[in-house]
Formats: C-alpha cells, sequence, structure tokens
C-alpha cells in the first residue's frame, strides 16, 4: 500500500509529445545542420577529412553532413563552426536513406513522398495500435537503454497505443539495433519472416543505418542494410527516446498532421516553438 | 601517472610458474590477452597487487599451435583462452572444453589475428547448437536466446536442466561479436577514443577514461586536477545511471508497478541531467585525450540543486523498497557468490564487493581525481546474493552522488585550468600501456599498443566480460523463475564482453 500515494505524488510526469512542444526533447544536442557559407572549399574539405565517418560530403557549394552516419562528436562544429552547428531536433527520421543527407535535394523530397504514400497504404489495416518486436544485432549497448526509456512514465508509449511485444507473431514493427553482426543477421531475418503483414522495419540509431564509427569488418556488416529492407531511418549515436518515439508514428503513419521529416533546418517541433 | 607498472618477459614454459607465483602471493588475475607480433603471438598476463599492475609477456613462436594453459591455477583463465582460440587460432593445452566464445569461426577459416594489420574478410560464425554436457534422467537443453522476450541485448543462454533447477547454464555471446577491436588498428588516438566509447555503450565514460588513461601513461601527460574532477563528474554520474537500471530491472522482474515506474524515472532524469551538462545522455565527447572537452554546461549551483532533489528522491524511494517483503524475498538468498568463487573467477565490481572481495580501483588504483575526494572503504552487510549485489548498489549510488558534490565544490573554487586548455596536448607517440577505470560494472583494464601515433593494438577488457564467466556459478539453488533477478544482478553490458 504505500507504494500508491508514491506513484501519484508527483502528478502528471508524462511528456505531451507529439501533440505539444516537450522542453526536454528539443533542450539538447540531437543533429548538425549545416549553414550556407562562404568558407573556403579547402577548410571544408579539411573539415570533411576530420570527420571519422566520413559523413561530410563536400559539394560545389557548401558541405552535406549524412545523419545516417553522423556521431554527433561534434569535430566539425569545433573546426568550422560557421558552417556546422548543433541543432536541438530529433525529428530526424525518414523513410529514404538519401533524404537523411542534409541539406536535403529536391529529388530526395520527392521520393520521400513517394515512399510515405506507399507506406501509408501498407499500414492502413494497423490503425491505432502498435505493437513492437526488438532485436539487438550488434548493438553496443545504449540502444537497448533508449528503447526501454520509451515505458518510463515520462514517454509513456502505452498512452499512444505502442506496446512491445515478446513474439513477432503480434509485432507490427520490427525494430532494429546495431551495426548487423554477423551472428545476428540469421535471427534477424527469422524475426522478421515470422511476422505477419503488414509489418514495417525500423532501423534505429547510425549503427544500423551505417555501422557508425564500428563500420564494417569481418564480423560487422556496416548496418543492416545489406541484410534487411529498412521502412524508416532513425539517426542518432544512439537514437534517442524521442527520436526512436517520432519514428515509430512515422511507420504507422500516426504523426499528427501527416508530419514529415524532410528537413529544411528545422522540424516540425521547431517550427512549433518558433510559431508560439 | 603514480602507478608504474612492471612489466617482465618471460619464456612461453614459465608463464603458468610465473603467473602461479604471483597468485601464490595474493595477486588477483586482470586478465590474459594476445596480440600479433609479426608472425610470432604476444601474450600478455595482468595481475595486481597492492595497487600496482604486474604485467607478465611471453611469446609463442610462429610455428606453435600450442600453449600451456593457465586454467588450472585460475578458472577465470578459462574465458580468455577460448577468446585466443577464437581469433588467433592458438590452442591452451590442459584447457579442456576450447568451445567458441567470441566467434565461432570455421576450422579452416582465417583468424583475425589483432594487431597483425591485416583486416579480415567478412565471415559467417558457425553457430551451432554445442553438445549436452549433462547425463541424467529427464535432463534437456533448452535454448534461451538470442531474441528473448523485452528490450535486451541478444545473447544465448544455454541452459541444461531436468526442470526447475540449473546445474548448468552456458552464455553464448558469438551472436553479437562485432570485432570492434579491428577496427582499432590504424585509428589514431581521437577516433580511437569514440570508438572505446561504443565498446560498451552504457560506460562509455569508464571506457573512454581506461583508454585515455593509457594513451596518457605513453605520452607522458598528466590531467589537470579540473579536468580530473569533471571526468569524476561524469563517470559517477554514469554509475548511478546503471546502477538505476539495476534497480530498475529487478522491480520489472518482481512486478513492482509502481517502484518499476519511480526508479525508471529516476533513471531518465539522470540520463537528461548528463545531456544538460555535455550534451550526450551517456556522457560521450567529454573524456578525450589530455583532459576533457570543457567544463560542465551547468554552474554549480544548478549541478548542486539538481543532485540533491534527485538524491533524495532516490533515497526515499529507495528507503521503501528495501523495507517491502514482496520485493526482498525474490532477491535474498537468490544467486548466492561465495568468497571463494568470487576470487578464482577475479570477480571484479559491485558482484565481488557483495560477496567480500572490496577491492575499488577508485580507490586502489587512483585516477582522473579521486585521489582526495574522500571514497571510503565500501562498509554494507551482504551474504553474497542478489539481495547483498543490490544493496552495494545502494550504497554506491549515495557515495556517487557525494563524490559529484564535492567534485563540483573543488572544481568551482579552483575554477579553470591554469593558463592550459581542458585538454592537454598528446604528442603522437610510440609506446604500450594499460589504462583503468572502475565502471560501473567494476574494474574496466584497456590494453593501449601505440606505434608513431597511430593505434596497433586496443584491447579493452570490460567487467562485463570478467563477471559473465561468474555466471554460471550463481545457480547453487535456484531454479528458473530466478534467472531474471540473478541476471539484473549481475547488471552486465553484453556488448561489453562479445567486443
Amino acid at each position: 500500500m504505500p507504494w500508491v500515494p508514491r506513484g501519484l505524488r508527483e502528478g502528471v510526469v508524462t511528456s505531451p509529445y507529439p501533440r505539444g512542444d516537450d522542453g526536454y526533447g528539443t533542450g539538447f544536442r540531437g543533429a548538425i545542420a549545416v549553414s550556407e557559407t562562404n568558407a573556403s572549399r579547402d577548410d571544408l574539405e579539411r573539415t570533411a577529412g576530420a570527420c571519422p565517418t566520413g559523413a561530410i560530403s563536400v559539394g560545389p557549394a557548401t558541405a552535406n553532413v549524412d545523419r545516417g552516419a553522423c556521431i554527433l562528436c561534434g569535430r566539425c562544429v569545433a573546426m568550422s563552426p560557421a558552417v556546422f552547428r548543433f541543432v536541438p531536433d530529433f525529428e530526424t527520421s525518414s523513410t529514404v536513406r538519401t533524404a537523411l543527407v542534409v541539406p536535403t535535394s529536391p529529388e530526395s523530397d520527392a521520393a520521400i513522398d513517394e515512399v510515405r504514400l506507399e507506406l501509408a497504404i501498407r499500414v492502413k489495416a494497423l490503425r491505432r495500435s502498435l505493437h513492437v518486436r526488438h532485436v539487438d544485432a550488434g548493438s553496443d549497448g545504449a540502444d537497448e537503454w533508449e528503447i526501454a526509456a520509451l515505458t518510463n512514465p515520462i514517454y509513456d508509449v502505452q498512452r499512444l497505443g505502442v506496446f512491445f511485444t515478446a513474439s513477432p507473431r503480434h509485432a507490427d514493427i520490427l525494430l532494429v539495433t546495431g551495426v548487423g553482426s554477423a551472428g545476428m543477421i540469421g535471427p534477424l531475418r527469422e524475426t522478421w519472416e515470422a511476422m505477419a503483414h503488414p509489418k514495417v522495419l525500423v532501423a534505429g540509431g547510425v549503427d544500423a543505418i551505417s555501422g557508425g564509427v564500428v563500420g564494417d569488418g569481418y564480423a560487422s556488416r556496416g548496418g543492416i542494410t545489406s541484410s534487411v529492407h529498412v521502412d524508416v531511418f532513425v539517426p542518432g549515436s544512439p537514437a534517442t527516446p524521442f527520436g526512436v518515439l517520432h519514428a515509430l508514428l512515422m511507420a504507422a503513419n500516426l504523426l499528427p498532421g501527416g508530419r514529415t521529416a524532410r528537413d529544411d533546418g528545422a522540424s516540425s517541433a521547431t517550427k512549433r516553438r518558433r510559431a508560439s | 601517472m603514480t602507478n608504474e607498472h612492471v612489466t617482465k618477459t618471460v619464456p612461453i614454459a614459465q608463464l603458468g610458474h610465473v603467473v602461479g607465483a604471483h597468485l601464490d602471493a595474493g595477486a588477483r588475475f586482470g586478465g590474459l590477452f594476445a596480440g600479433a607480433l609479426g608472425e610470432d603471438t604476444q601474450l600478455t598476463v595482468v595481475l595486481s597487487l597492492d595497487g600496482a599492475l604486474h604485467v607478465e609477456r611471453a611469446v609463442v613462436a610462429a610455428g606453435a599451435r600450442r600453449y600451456p594453459s593457465l586454467s588450472q591455477r585460475i578458472s577465470s583463465a578459462r574465458w580468455y583462452e577460448r577468446e585466443i582460440h577464437d581469433l588467433f587460432g592458438l590452442e591452451a593445452t590442459g584447457h579442456r572444453g576450447l568451445d567458441p566464445l567470441i566467434f565461432a569461426f570455421s576450422p579452416d577459416s582465417s583468424r583475425p589475428r589483432l594487431g597483425s594489420g591485416f583486416p579480415t574478410g567478412a565471415a559467417h560464425p558457425d553457430l551451432t547448437a554445442p553438445p549436452a554436457y549433462l547425463r541424467g534422467e529427464g535432463v534437456f537443453t533448452m535454448s534461451y536466446g538470442p531474441v528473448r522476450s523485452g528490450v535486451f541485448e541478444s545473447i544465448e543462454y544455454v541452459i541444461e536442466t531436468s526442470g526447475e533447477s540449473i546445474p548448468l547454464v552456458r552464455p553464448r555471446v558469438s551472436y553479437k561479436h562485432r570485432g570492434i577491436e579491428s577496427r582499432f588498428e590504424g585509428m589514431s588516438v581521437d577516433d580511437g577514443v569514440l570508438l572505446a566509447e561504443r565498446y560498451e555503450g552504457v560506460a562509455s565514460v569508464a571506457h573512454a577514461l581506461a583508454f585515455c588513461v593509457a594513451v596518457e601513461q605513453i605520452g607522458d601527460v598528466t590531467v589537470s586536477r579540473p579536468a580530473g574532477l569533471v571526468r569524476v563528474m561524469h563517470a559517477e554520474l554514469e554509475r548511478i545511471a546503471n546502477h538505476l537500471d539495476s534497480t530498475v530491472r529487478h522491480t520489472e522482474a518482481a512486478g513492482q508497478a509502481v517502484a518499476y515506474a519511480r526508479f525508471s524515472l529516476h533513471k531518465e532524469r539522470v540520463q537528461r541531467l548528463r545531456a544538460q551538462l555535455c550534451g550526450s545522455r551517456f556522457g560521450r565527447g567529454v573524456v578525450v585525450p589530455g583532459g576533457v572537452t570543457g567544463r560542465p554546461a551547468l554552474d554549480q549551483g544548478q549541478i548542486q540543486a539538481a543532485l540533491a532533489s534527485l538524491a533524495h528522491a532516490i533515497d526515499d524511494d529507495t528507503t521503501l523498497l528495501m523495507e517491502t517483503p514482496s520485493f526482498l524475498d525474490r532477491l535474498r538468498g537468490t544467486g548466492v557468490l561465495s568468497t571463494s568463487t568470487v576470487v578464482d573467477f577475479a570477480a571484479v565490481g559491485p558482484v565481488a564487493r557483495a560477496s567480500g572481495q572490496l577491492e575499488d580501483v577508485r580507490r586502489s588504483r587512483p585516477y582522473a581525481a579521486y585521489a582526495g575526494l574522500g571514497l571510503e572503504v565500501l562498509d554494507v552487510p551482504s551474504d553474497g546474493d542478489a539481495l547483498g549485489r543490490q544493496r552495494v548498489r545502494v550504497q554506491e549510488i549515495k557515495d556517487s552522488f557525494v563524490l559529484i558534490d564535492t567534485a563540483a565544490r573543488e572544481l568551482e573554487e579552483r575554477g579553470s585550468p591554469d593558463g592550459a586548455p581542458w585538454a592537454r596536448p598528446v604528442a603522437p607517440s610510440s609506446g604500450t600501456a594499460i589504462g583503468w577505470a572502475e565502471a560501473p560494472q567494476g574494474e574496466l583494464l584497456t590494453l593501449v599498443e601505440l606505434r608513431e601515433g597511430s593505434l596497433v593494438r586496443v584491447k579493452p577488457r570490460s567487467a562485463s566480460f570478467q563477471n559473465l564467466a561468474l555466471f554460471p556459478e550463481a545457480f547453487p539453488n535456484d531454479i528458473l523463475t530466478d534467472f531474471a533477478f540473478i541476471e539484473a544482478s549481475f547488471g552486465l553490458s553484453i556488448a561489453g564482453v562479445a567486443g
């Protein structure tokens, strides 16, 4: 009995996300954004060369950052602060791998619309209840903490109809973390095969998207994309709880107002904050 | 660095004898590592005694496929010999049951031979079920994992049982092996620390620390006191988060819904505080060779207000939890480990401290700024069971809050490092050293070999690796329903074991 008042003591601690803004979700570094400057090509090349995961490419006008490879170490921000900056943004997921490269191109924006329409039709039958099966395919262990955090009272994903399930037979979404370790490729595929249609696969974190700083090697496949088809990509090293939640809602087409992950330097959370 | 280690090279035939003499003198076995030395293979044994590391080296010549096993002298050597068999193809003579541990290469495939600088092509592990060891009426083998119910890291437990009791359990971690040690080869130390942080993600700060302690020994750099204090603050927040995670998993297994909600809320708030201090919820990017990237982003008043409110809330709920019979009943007498077992397996961290082995390298080999912060010897009653391990963690959380508070006050008084940046420059150099840190899971050792500023071999030996070897010993009187509690009470990360 003494536990009952403990549960009530602090009142509601749960985040209003995704319907409202959460002061925390946008309160720390979440992604790298690129500003257009007249920085010299040599400077940009030097910064790109220093990136530990090769996430920066230098184009004719400015540089691009691949958030699917960026581990948020901040080396580029330290070297070229006029070009690269941390933005407090977690709504960075995308249904298209190439759209993780910012600033995005018009081609990838068009591709997003097409893929999201296909996904929306596929997941229509899921309605408002989502069962998620997680598989670790060679993570560093931090990704699991962030996913498990979704059941704490702040994120409380059950309120949104999201549940973690033990059986792949029950699952609508397969949430995969890790670099694609050789030993987990088989179990990962078997788990995917065991799931009933319609189903969606989410790659959580840069390790799953590209291998991150671990990359590929004799036992790492440099991400899971060569082994399974990925529907939603979640950047982050590891992907934060809000980042994963945003991706799950995107996967099931449950984002309020049909928000997209299209990045023009500001996510919808940032825009809402600006508007208010 | 005041803790010089004593390194000697001995003929391979005498290695067992020399290591035995150290153990007889009371030394603790820290690990057995291998590294390519041209065509030969160099073995490194690390032992600790009275606050100093003793390192014994021996070379296995290129033609030889075997070396004498140490496992008769110290059970802890078994897992290292299995790891070396997997990755180097060398057999330890006298070690029966050299089953694959880290990665099961097929017999004819080439091994990574770490430190050789030659990458190995994509390999496919042989994951056929291992043979059963036990015979008896009704005994069967049950495979639990690698995909288990819940959000867990992948591991398979091969359990041999006739029903309720668990006479034999063998953890198989090769599903998760990433070959991360081979990735270090050729990296700069600045990139290496980023990879070290991802060796065992829940102990990122500890891994960055042990790596940097080794690099700083090679470069002969002493970290400034203010930078050391910042290191302590982040390392202790990491400890609090990990110990709370263990409590969260205990409450989940015990079906204590409100306690689960409370402790997972506390853990989330610790992660948020860490993000406020440095931008990363896991303290990544703070510890770099030579120091830290900067001071915490909050001022001392804000840090102390946040700490006081967290410490009070955690303490309040912990007091109630440790008086809740339905919780204590699941932990009391569960997963008992005797002192002799933890000594034989050279266990570390809260698991060892709950069974009477009190060593904590924050005291015995102080690094960062632990010297002078007044960390006292742990004094917690324990019967070596899951409850004892929980009690140790409860006390360590309290001690960590005090350490962070003390460090924050001293940092405020001292201000920024005098005339020096937060990170002192570490010139590219050559050499080999072993760094360490007391990770939340226990003592972490990281062997670093540098050649002209490039990493040749990095071998982090996590506390999780050292302690998972002990896991099968923790089921003397326990049954399948105790499994989740014993696992939570170990508080390990599989990434740190599989590498």
